[in-house]
């Protein structure tokens, strides 16, 4: 049998999680040249967000066509206070700050947000289960798409929609553009820049949130740790498809997700390659397409050439 | 002014932070045991994950070795001495295992651990614990290296360590076991075998591929997955194209649960295999619906079915652990009791009394200790292995493993 169209879809749907958090990464940085590492907690939160709207919310045995965008407005809730806090109360007061503080900020911030789920959520210590959506896999030709996956295949699309139209026609969205040319002129011009921070946060947060509520419904199951090695892939996403470009940020998670799949399928058939195949490889190949890429195209896929206004 | 307030705000959400961070190590209540006062105290030390993936396993462990010495207490079964645990936690990391390691042996009062979980996180235990002569007795390692050393299957067996005991068989045992039951009783002739590159993981795969092949089953594909991520929907799809009538994974529940549960979504309907480490509720948890006919092998017979552990069942139950015993909960409670039995054993030599060179002393009865325990007849032979080489395979059934065969595996 032929794997390749499933090796396709599964590296597209694992591209389009690490894209969907990548977004929030991107643009932060963006704005305010901050790499926000505490964001795969914020997707984390956001899928916890989710889950205790299932469970403590909504009466038990909801059916998720009614429970699906309850959680999903969870998700986004949770998500969206705790990164417009984090940007509050950790990162504001760090904004002239030499960078490396609120890199550092980060980090603990990252640390807290985990064993603050684990401490508190009830029975977070290990995995907790995330309900799933009814009905059975859908068959396309030889391709088979779960049902757990249907929702990631329609919400990244709808979701880079959205985006798009927000900043290339809003109001606050042009007022994003202009902050991340240039902050300070665009303080002059009129334009709130605090205000055009917290609202990169907030989306970034949103868009983590529905890839939280993702990966909860792709795996059956979350847990508090769930934000580390995907806020890592996330952010080596953004970089990949040119950090601050948030078109980029989605391309570079696609990419990257199809590269890892590739590389667990076919890599080892490659002659000569059979001791470095396999999904425990995986990671590697994802680091040297990053590597290739950065050789020789430094700013990214879809990055332009800017010059450091530092 | 302002720069300074937030400067503070900031400093309190770091500290907040580095408490939150100290506080997720920290054992939440301190696992220890009633004092009965009077005379010395021995300190049992336990070392598992206490928290993160693995922790139902090891709070199971912890539950167990802390149930023997409160019934030693009771029964005052060593004259004028009180048991109490230490119970640390190693977050399934060697690092972390080693560092519980020095902890312990610094701590005068220990006089035998129970733990690791992981074989991985023995190996890097084990030199620390033979140079302080503190004798360690693992309820759960089962990578044959540990005891026979690293050339075990060239048969140059020789004993690395000796004060390192198990009361758990061996994998040299435990994967031709699964391999014998899944070709003669199970009837699959096609394998595809997965690991997780740990020792533990890698080490079971290959002996039952090994066997697998020679009583003449087909392996058909194998895979090693990375146990940090959850996406295993491209060995999935390779496993339902290789056409394999059986997956073998040698690796832990928290990943073996999502694997089954992938793989049979990807539309490979084909019992999962593997180790006692899935045998756990947590497995069936993660599994889902679909994991009902995956099968796994664990040491020893059921301890729910043997007439020496039903007052272990019972007891443990009465003193109103919240986890359950899980898989290691009885070869844990052997583990500690073969610690006071020992114990016992250097200080009626002594006449009463603890000598000056108490843990060299119990490293060496220990060699010698036998008793009749939870899960058997519990004693260890010249490599520090137990005596009892028993093994079971469980099959998932309406959400429980359900005991299928037991055994002993014979060449």
């Amino acid at each position: 049998m032929n794997e390749l169209p499933q090796q396709l879809v599964n590296g597209l749907l694992l591209g389009s999680m690490y894209g969907l958090v990548a977004i929030g990464y991107t643009m932060v940085y963006g704005i305010v040249q901050l790499i926000n590492f505490a964001h795969g907690e914020i997707f984390m939160t956001g899928a916890f967000g989710a889950l205790t709207v299932y469970l403590y919310v909504l009466p038990n045995g909801t059916t998720m066509w009614i429970a699906l965008p309850l959680m999903l407005v969870g998700a986004i809730f949770v998500a969206v206070t705790v990164a417009v806090g984090a940007e509050r109360f950790a990162y504001r007061p760090l904004r002239t700050a030499p960078r490396l503080a609120p890199l550092i900020t980060a980090i603990g911030l990252s640390l807290a947000l985990q064993q603050a789920v684990w401490a508190w959520y009830p029975n977070a210590k290990s995995a907790r289960t995330f309900p799933q959506i009814e009905g059975g896999p859908f068959e396309i030709g030889s391709v088979t798409i779960q049902t757990g996956d249907v929702f990631l295949f329609v919400a990244a699309p709808i979701s880079m929609a959205v985006l798009a139209y927000f900043v290339m026609k809003t109001r606050t969205g042009r007022g994003m553009q202009a902050t991340a040319q240039d902050p300070d002129t665009a303080k002059l011009m009129g334009i709130n820049t605090d205000r055009i921070i917290v609202v990169a946060f907030a989306l970034g947060a949103a868009f983590a949130a529905v890839g939280g509520l993702a990966y909860g419904l792709k795996y059956g199951q979350i847990d508090f740790r769930m934000g580390f090695i995907l806020g890592l892939k996330a952010f080596t996403a953004a970089v990949l498809g040119g950090i601050g470009n948030i078109y980029g940020a989605m391309i570079g998670g696609v990419v990257l997700g199809l590269a890892e799949t590739m590389a667990t399928a076919y890599i080892a058939d490659v002659p000569g390659m059979s001791q470095l195949g396999g999904q425990s490889w995986a990671n590697v190949w994802a680091f040297v397409l990053l590597i290739l890429v950065l050789l020789f195209r430094p700013q990214g896929l879809l990055g332009e050439r800017v010059a450091d206004r530092a | 002014m302002r720069q300074r307030s937030l400067i503070a705000i900031t400093a309190a959400l770091a500290a907040g932070a580095l408490t939150l961070t100290a506080c997720g190590s920290r054992d939440e209540d301190g696992g220890g045991s009633d004092s009965n006062g009077g005379g010395t105290t021995v300190v049992i030390g336990v070392d598992a994950p206490l928290t993160g993936d693995l922790s139902a396993l090891g709070l199971g462990i912890k539950n167990s070795v802390d149930l023997a010495a409160k019934t030693a207490n009771k029964e005052k079964t060593v004259e004028g001495v009180t048991f109490k645990v230490e119970a640390l936690d190693d977050q399934a990391q060697p690092s972390s295992g080693q560092q519980n390691a020095t902890k312990l042996v610094a701590d005068k009062d220990v006089l035998g651990v129970v733990g690791p979980l992981n074989s991985s996180v023995a190996e890097s235990m084990q030199k620390v614990f033979d140079d302080a002569k503190l004798v360690e007795v693992s309820p759960a390692n089962t990578n044959p290296a540990l005891t026979q050393g690293t050339k075990w299957n060239g048969g140059e067996k020789a004993r690395p360590y000796k004060s390192y005991f198990r009361t758990a068989t061996t994998d040299a045992i435990q994967g031709p076991f699964a391999a014998q039951y899944v070709y003669n009783d199970a009837k699959k002739k096609s394998v595809y075998v997965i690991d997780d590159k740990k020792t533990y993981g890698a080490g079971l795969a290959a002996t039952f591929t090994d066997e697998f092949k020679k009583l003449g089953g087909k392996v058909v594909g194998t895979q090693h997955i990375d146990p940090d991520t959850k996406d295993f929907s491209a060995v999935a799809t390779q496993v339902k194209s290789s056409g394999a009538d059986v997956v073998y994974y040698g690796g832990e529940y928290p990943q073996a649960g999502p694997l089954s549960k992938q793989i049979k979504a990807a539309g490979a309907k084909i019992p999962l295999v593997g180790g006692d480490g899935i045998y756990s509720a947590d497995f069936i948890k993660l599994a889902g619906a679909s994991g009902t006919g995956d099968l796994a092998t664990s040491v020893g017979a059921p301890v729910e079915d043997l007439p020496s552990a039903k007052e272990f069942v019972a007891s443990y139950k009465a003193a109103g652990y919240k986890e359950a015993y899980e898989a290691y909960g009885g070869y844990s409670y052997d583990s500690a009791w073969a610690i006071i039995e020992a114990v016992k054993k250097v200080v009626e030599d002594n006449d009463g009394k603890l000598p000056d060179d108490a843990r060299a002393k119990v490293t060496e009865a220990m060699q010698g200790v036998t008793f009749d325990g939870v899960t058997g007849k519990v004693a260890f032979d010249e490599y520090g292995d137990a005596t009892n080489k028993q093994l079971t395979v469980y099959s998932v059934e309406g959400g429980t493993w359900k005991a299928v065969k037991s055994g002993t595996y014979t060449g």
